[in-house]
């Protein structure tokens, strides 16, 4: 099983390796966000601190999505998909395949984002960022896939991505802000663990429902 | 149970349903006493609370239906599924208005981002997606086995955000139910106001669940004709 989902993995990652297309795409839109939030949070310049986590994590969802589009549209495009649907694995193996690189992906946007602003407390930020890009993944490859069955791809996957990974973007803008305004990291114990939880439930319901959404 | 048969149980439950309502609003309004401190306003929450707990039904109806589909890929399970969570966003909607009714002369607020209230509202927000997945899969079967999905992913959601947002200071009262907190004088109007309330949402169920299976059928006749010209 690890094989299988390792050359699912691989392609996807090389396919991105070569285009640069989300990766490109994050993190231009990334930084277009954070221009933005940059004159909408005029007002608050003494105490912008605050508002940091809450800025990050807002940017990071919204470059996540575009991320999570990618993934799916780039299949429909050449009809490659039936192609990935007639490869004789389980469906739910085609899913960890997509989540991990999908994962990996993010992951990589979020780490050139996060340090952009902080610089201390880097080994932090990136549990935080690798905990919730996991559970953002988990749910985004399963409504990925969802969203690529319907007429409005784009345009439907925050709409119906961003209620569900409420608990993670909740919880990592906790932590975040746990991290920049605190010494005391054992509170961090608390969003991490629903987090992983999270993070565990939607993986294992999408490893298992997968196949449905994928089926002709 | 034929059609004729069918028919007539929703007459008996229109009928029964007519008379409960009014029966809850006797109660609501006149049988259970005055509030200590709220006055007349606390009445709202026969309400208020009734709808509430209805909704909770129609989505657990509708996640046992997405399951069901998954499963025995009947899409008489599809039409429970639909039916009830269109059920739930209304019965939600109600606790949503009726909330801040209420709120706002008692906690001087229309809303406040406390626990309860943002999960209920995300809540709303989740099944609001569901329907939102419906609408833009044109093919029925796939629509069906699309929309079950995300329907388990909405209900097995829900109790993570609530636990996810827990911790934080809760200023919504208390489940009266649990902590016993209800005065027994109050309690036959708030009992007959949650069974009808389950009531509506047994009847509306059915009729909607007939509305779709009809719907499906004129369109499957319609495609059959189109192939046919």
């Amino acid at each position: 099983m690890p094989a299988k989902v390792w050359t699912i993995f691989r392609k996807d990652l090389l396919i991105e390796l070569r285009t640069k297309d989300s990766l490109n795409a994050m993190i231009f839109f990334g930084i277009v966000v954070l221009v933005i939030f940059n004159f909408a949070l005029e007002a608050i310049r003494e105490s912008i601190r605050a508002a940091v986590p809450g800025v990050l994590w807002v940017s990071f969802a919204f470059s996540g999505t575009l991320g999570l589009n990618r993934m799916f549209a780039a299949e429909k495009e050449n009809s490659c998909l039936q192609g990935l649907l007639m490869v004789p694995v389980d469906r739910g193996i085609i899913y960890l395949g997509k989540m991990i690189a999908a994962c990996v992906v993010i992951f990589v946007f979020s780490l050139i984002f996060f340090n952009l602003t902080v610089w201390r407390e880097i080994p932090y930020v990136v549990l935080v960022c690798l905990v919730g890009t996991l559970g953002f993944t988990a749910v985004g490859a399963l409504l990925s896939a969802i969203a690529a069955n319907t007429k409005m791809r784009e345009v439907l996957l925050p709409l119906i991505l961003f209620p569900v990974v409420l608990p993670i973007l909740v919880n990592a803008v906790e932590a975040t802000a746990i991290i920049l305004n605190t010494v005391d990291y054992r509170q961090l114990k608390l969003p991490l663990t629903i987090m992983t939880v999270f993070t565990i439930v939607f993986a294992t319901l999408a490893y298992l429902l997968f196949e449905y959404v994928l089926e002709d | 149970m034929d059609q004729r048969g069918q028919a007539r149980l929703d007459e008996f439950l229109g009928a029964l349903l007519f008379a409960g309502m009014i029966l809850a609003l006797y109660m609501a309004f006149l049988q259970a006493p005055r509030e200590k401190t709220m006055g007349d306003l606390q009445r709202i929450f026969y309400f208020h609370v009734s709808s509430g707990i209805t909704g909770l039904t129609a989505f657990a109806v509708n996640f046992a239906a997405s399951v069901m589909y998954l499963v025995r890929r009947n899409r008489w399970w599809d039409h429970v599924a639909l039916s009830s969570a269109e059920l739930g966003v209304m019965f939600l909607s109600i606790v949503l208005v009726t909330g801040p009714i209420w709120a706002k002369p008692v906690w001087f607020v229309w809303w406040t981002w406390s626990p309860r209230l943002t999960s209920s509202l995300v809540l709303w927000m989740l099944y609001v997606a569901y329907l939102l997945v419906r609408n833009y899969v044109l093919d029925p079967d796939r629509r069906a086995l699309v929309s079950a999905v995300f329907g388990i992913v909405a209900f097995v959601d829900a109790p993570i955000v609530w636990f996810s947002i827990r911790w934080w200071r809760d200023i919504h009262p208390a489940p009266m139910l649990e902590t016993g907190g209800l005065s027994p004088s109050m309690r036959p109007a708030f009992y007959t106001c949650w069974a009808v309330f389950q009531i509506l949402f047994i009847y509306l169920l059915r009729r909607r669940f007939f509305l779709e299976a009809s719907r499906q059928e004129v369109e499957w006749l319609q495609r059959r004709a189109d192939m046919v010209s």
